[in-house]
């Protein structure tokens, strides 16, 4: 399966087990949405469980917020990242406190899914990495699959879960994993372990790390699409890397992180999203706070530069095996 | 304490989930569709009180009959010199969009979006308004460049991301900025150009100006809260703005029933507001110049804003990445009730003895070599199929007016990378 099919059978199965669970959307009935991870769902739940929405994304999450409130398990989906943030006022004031402010007697079980990152040519608009934003809010969980095998579980156990969940997919590797290398063919799950899904129900607990490549010479702390991207630098490059994908950014998988920083001594961390105040700077945080004896370098932050995504140069802007290799070389100048 | 079966007696409630008429394989019959004789409606007078023609909120202004004439009371009476600009302008409208459709096609861009079916909507909206009045436009309203005679060559630069793209190959193609032509800056988040329309035009208003404002969107986009905020703002300071909505019958795949189409009309959104509404025939170049006229003149009078609903339909698919055989039936593009706004133009030039048939074809040939040409001459400043042509450190440029110490740290750290590289970001031809 890829990654957009994973996605799917994971709605289709959660739609079977719990008649709560609905789906709705921008395109997301009859057509199966833009990027087809809902086809088929309305033909096989009916119109009442998967449904197109106005364009209104405040309307979109404000409407799902209700409905779970009323007790239903709404997965919602924002047809692009970039076209959350006229929701984000339900998402950040109501949606991630409703449990706090009502003592608990109203809940927000409502899972957003949104294709996010760029690689794509889709400009300004249609590439970026808003999820800083959100870790940033507390109330809410979010969660990056870098797999189809993790999507699958990882939405299943989003659905699942009775917080308010944000579920961001790199979109660039919905077919297939992504080297970084945009003139290469592209790949194909078909070829890769982790695009053999298990048809029926499985899940991924939310907040636990995975160790993609296990290493001694340094820590490498990605999600989405860079987790790729890194795996293949480093092959590449012949450094024997700890590559840990985070999975999970809220809530995060400390322990996981401590004990590979203190174990390599070193730690690089590469998100796409721009870099001030991006998620990168809070693992930062953390890992001088917790490890800083451990370290014999200066944590490395790889990122997308502090700018909006610009359609032709995209590959400029992109954190790329180039700017990857550099700060390998850089952070292991000493060892 | 409630009961154990508190409600038993009481029906259970169902949800309504609003259903286009025909889905793909589906034989299509628009007999429903209401259309009311050309030159039916009343023209108010542009003086009178928004509450005083309602109605017109719910019909539809129609000029052009069946026959080619132009009947009525909005008959706007143009001169068959103006009537044979506008042909010309949606033509080269059409040619313009199947030329770079296929250029999207063959790998030269990423990215295009026609306006096929639509074209009076924005090329008679444009010949209506002063050059000098702003227009906030959605992605579809390219004819109002083209209207406003705007360099094609230019707008093909930018589709391309080339050298000479005044937009520095930052935007996506299509979402064109040109402020000398009246023309702002395209955003691809739905309907935020709503409120900003107002607020240029409170802001003329403000410092006693004579210009005005007029913005589109998309009847899906009418559910966008910037629509309903931008009403609000022009009611309250009566600003001279109008609000075009483009009734084009389906957004992406989902048609006007989930924006609200089955319970009223999108004209009838003024009515809430106290603002003026029209509903007009949008494949009737004459009646869309008439009711833009018409809004003019009240927005130029101090009456406020007014909102034509344009009903018209999207006849290609939504987007290059799109494919409207997936959600809706083959038979619709030509069914439709309204016709070709392209073709009812010319059959009332022809009908008034202004044009003939012949006439027509050497145009259509005249302009498909004047966009062949024009794309020969953009491709020479590239195509974004071959790579990058933007010097890479102008990635920063327009972040800021100056740049801040961490973007030139970044911008050193791109040059050096590239350096390191040997230009891995060179893509091949
Ligand atoms: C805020 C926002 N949400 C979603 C989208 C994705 N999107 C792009 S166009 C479109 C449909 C718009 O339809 P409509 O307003 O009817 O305009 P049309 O394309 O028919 O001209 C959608 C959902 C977007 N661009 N911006």
């Amino acid at each position: 399966m890829n990654m957009i099919q994973a996605i799917n059978s994971a709605m289709d199965i959660m739609m079977e087990r719990d008649p709560d669970v609905i789906v709705m959307g921008e395109d997301v009935g009859y057509f199966g949405g833009v990027f087809r991870a809902t086809a088929g769902l309305q033909a096989k739940h009916g119109k009442t469980r998967v449904f197109d929405t106005p364009i209104t994304e405040c309307g979109i999450i404000g409407v799902a917020v209700g409905m779970g409130a009323y007790g239903l398990r709404p997965v919602p989906e924002i047809q692009f990242a970039d076209y959350i943030y006229p929701a984000l006022d339900q998402l950040v004031s109501e949606a991630a406190r409703l449990r706090y402010r009502s003592a608990g007697e109203f809940t927000s079980p409502i899972t957003v899914r949104s294709p996010f990152g760029g690689g794509i040519f889709g400009g300004q608009t249609h590439s970026q990495s808003p999820e800083g934003l959100f870790t940033h809010m507390s109330g809410i969980k979010t969660v990056i699959p870098s797999t189809p095998y993790d999507a699958k579980g990882l939405l299943i156990a989003a659905i699942e879960d009775n917080d308010p969940t944000l579920f961001f997919e790199p979109k660039r590797i919905y077919n297939g994993p992504f080297d970084g290398y945009w003139d290469r063919p592209s790949q194909n799950w078909s070829k890769h372990p982790a695009g053999e899904v298990p048809t029926g129900y499985y899940k991924i607990e939310l907040g636990k790390a995975k160790i993609v490549r296990a290493g001694e010479a340094l820590t490498i702390l990605a999600y989405g699409t860079m987790v790729h991207v890194c795996a293949a630098v480093v092959a590449e490059a012949g450094i024997d890397a700890e590559i840990v994908d985070l999975r999970t950014l809220v809530p995060l998988d400390i322990e996981t992180i401590e004990a590979s920083v203190k174990k390599t001594g070193r730690c690089m961390i590469v998100h796409e999203a721009t870099r001030t105040s991006g998620f990168g700077a809070e693992l930062s945080a953390i890992v001088q706070e917790r490890c800083f004896y451990h370290l014999e370098a200066p944590i490395e932050r790889v990122t997308g530069f502090d700018t909006p995504y610009p359609h032709s140069l995209e590959w400029a802007y992109f954190p790329g095996p180039v700017r990857i290799g550099e700060a390998l070389k850089k952070i292991m100048k000493d060892a | 304490m409630a009961s154990e079966h508190p409600r038993a007696n009481l029906q259970p409630l169902t949800l309504h989930i609003p259903e286009p008429k025909f889905r793909p394989g589906d034989a299509v019959d628009f007999a429903e569709v209401d259309v009311p004789p050309a030159g039916e409606a009343r023209r108010p007078d542009t003086a009178d009180k928004a509450s005083d023609f309602i109605d017109l909120a719910y019909t539809l202004v129609r000029v052009l009959d069946d026959d080619g004439n132009a009947v009525g009371p909005w008959d706007p009476k143009l001169s068959p010199d103006v009537m044979r600009r506008m042909l010309r302008s949606m033509a080269l409208l059409r040619a313009f969009d199947e030329r770079m459709f296929r250029a999207q096609r063959q790998g030269k861009t990423s990215f295009y979006m026609k306006a096929l079916g639509e074209e009076a909507v924005a090329v008679a909206a444009a010949y209506a308004l002063d050059y000098e009045d702003m227009c906030f436009p959605s992605y579809r309203q390219q004819g109002l460049l083209i209207a406003r005679g705007w360099s094609l060559v230019d707008m093909m630069n930018q589709i391309y991301s080339n050298t000479a793209d005044r937009l520095g190959g930052k935007q996506l193609p299509i979402m064109y900025s040109v402020k000398e032509a009246g023309f702002f800056s395209i955003s691809g988040n739905l309907t935020t150009q709503y409120p900003q329309a107002v607020g240029w035009a409170m802001a003329s208003a403000a410092k006693g100006d004579t210009r005005i404002a007029a913005t589109w969107c998309g009847e899906g986009s009418t559910a966008e809260g910037d629509f309903h905020s931008a009403c609000t703002f022009a009611a309250v300071y009566r600003a001279p703005v109008i609000f075009n909505v483009v009734n084009n019958q389906w957004a992406i795949s989902s048609f006007s029933g989930f924006a609200g189409a089955e319970a009223t009309t999108f004209a009838a959104r003024a009515v809430g507001y106290g603002i003026a509404g029209l509903r007009v025939d949008g494949n009737d170049a004459l009646a869309v110049y008439a009711a833009t006229e018409w809004a003019a003149e009240r927005a130029r009078t101090n009456q406020g804003p007014t909102l034509i609903e344009h009903f018209t339909y999207r006849a290609e698919g939504h987007s290059t990445s799109d494919d409207p055989g997936q959600y809706r039936s083959e038979g619709e593009p030509n069914a439709w009730p309204l016709g070709d706004p392209i073709k009812r133009l010319k059959d009332h030039l022809i009908a008034i003895g202004e044009w003939d048939e012949e006439r027509h074809a050497a145009q259509d040939k005249e302009l498909a070599e004047q966009v062949k040409a024009a794309q020969k001459e953009a491709e020479k400043n590239g195509i974004l199929g071959h790579g990058l042509h933007q010097p890479l450190e102008s990635l920063f440029d327009g972040v800021f007016e100056e740049l801040p110490w961490h973007l030139k740290e970044q911008r050193q750290q791109m040059l050096d990378e590239e350096t390191a590289s040997g230009r891995p970001w060179d893509r091949k031809a």
